[in-house]
């Protein structure tokens, strides 16, 4: 019972942070869907443990704990690997415009001297 | 003005101030220098660079300098051009490439700004480019000063053997960063050419093999740093070569440009 209610808490407190974060336009809508689903995912076993015990008989695995602990690896892994190739993009479009703005800033400066000079 | 600006291919400014040079010289050349806080060389390296190559242009890219490197490197006669911050080797060289395909220079030679290279050398790294693409300066010849030993000395041998098993053609100095780029090879990394740690030297010269170009090489002579260089042991070495066949790695699995051009 007290798992549960642990579990209910953490869910909602992910899903309220994440949606003011969201509200307030900190967070962009493809990071926080995730999250929200997560939270929502989370909600739903803790407010219902016998689905998780349900899905377990199914596949086969032992242990409820272990499903769930595996599930949430993998999908915290998922979204590292996203993190990841998003700040890449991200490094090379700076490293992009930061070139550019050099070149431009050149170019600005050889105008102004020709401006001079005429 | 519109009108006017449309019958230039190139901006108008760059296409009057270089037109007198284009009709004497066939080939214009550049000597782009990547400097970060070298106040204390740039001066003297420009100034040396247009003793022994007096036709060619010089472009300091200064690389997020927080001295006065920019002020210095433009009185002793360079063109400057500044980054907003720091972006390495890689970044600043590919600034240089872009400005050189912008501004249609149809050979490029890089020199480090902190006196490593001499630029009594220039001749010959460009010369070279008149049956290669890129032409590396090694520093590995009977005639050199430079030594290097123990596991750095192996993972440069290793480094070697490789990009010139790629090259069908001997690279024994694949890290130099003396090295000079013709047309092919500036049309190349003014769109891609690697930022990270070693992809300048290393990871660059394995995109122009596998987007067939030539490389070549010619003996150079090369100084040590004045400043104080941390020790080079084992562990390093072995870090080293890790990151060096990364950069290998990742740019042999990098696809090629079969159409190369215009994107810059």
């Amino acid at each position: 019972m007290t798992a549960q209610i642990l579990g209910i808490l953490a869910a909602l407190i992910t899903f309220v942070f994440v949606f003011s974060l969201l509200r307030r336009g900190i967070l962009q809508e493809k990071y926080a869907v995730l999250w929200l689903f997560f939270s929502g995912a989370v909600l739903f076993f803790a407010v219902f443990p016998s689905a998780l015990i349900w899905i377990c008989s199914i596949i086969g695995v032992a242990q409820p704990v272990n499903l769930l602990f595996f599930v949430t690896m993998v999908l915290l892994v998922l979204v590292a690997v996203q993190l990841s190739y998003e700040l890449s993009r991200h490094e090379v479009r700076i490293r992009r415009l930061a070139e550019e703005v050099a070149l431009l800033d050149r170019q600005l400066k050889e105008i102004q001297v020709e401006r001079d000079g005429e | 003005m519109q009108c006017r600006r449309g019958e230039h291919s190139q901006p108008p400014l760059q296409h009057r101030r270089w037109t007198s040079v284009a009709r004497v010289r066939a080939r214009r050349e550049l000597v782009a220098i990547p400097a970060w806080n070298e106040s204390g060389s740039i001066a003297d390296v420009v100034t040396k660079v247009r003793e022994h190559r007096p036709q060619a242009d010089i472009l300091v890219v200064n690389d997020g300098s927080t001295d006065d490197t920019a002020q210095l490197a433009e009185q002793a006669g360079a063109a400057v051009v500044s980054l907003p911050f720091n972006v390495g080797v890689g970044g600043a060289m590919r600034t240089a490439f872009l400005y050189a395909k912008r501004h249609g220079y149809r050979a490029m030679v890089q020199v480090d700004a902190d006196g490593q290279h001499d630029p009594a050398d220039l001749n010959r790294v460009l010369d070279g480019l008149d049956s290669a693409d890129v032409v590396v300066g090694t520093r590995f010849h009977p005639n050199s000063m430079y030594f290097v030993g123990g596991p750095r000395r192996w993972a440069m041998i290793l480094l070697s053997k490789t990009l010139s098993r790629m090259n069908h053609g001997t690279i024994s100095d694949p890290t130099s960063g003396f090295r000079s780029a013709g047309p092919r090879a500036i049309d190349l990394f003014a769109v891609d050419y690697p930022a990270e740690y070693l992809g300048d030297t290393v990871g660059s010269l394995s995109i122009a093999i596998r987007n067939g170009l030539v490389v070549s090489e010619t003996p150079v002579t090369m100084y040590f740093r004045q400043t104080g260089r941390p020790s080079k042991n084992a562990l390093w070495s072995a870090l080293y070569l890790g990151r060096a066949s990364l950069a290998i790695i990742a740019t042999s699995l990098k696809r090629t440009y079969t159409s190369r051009g215009d994107s810059a």
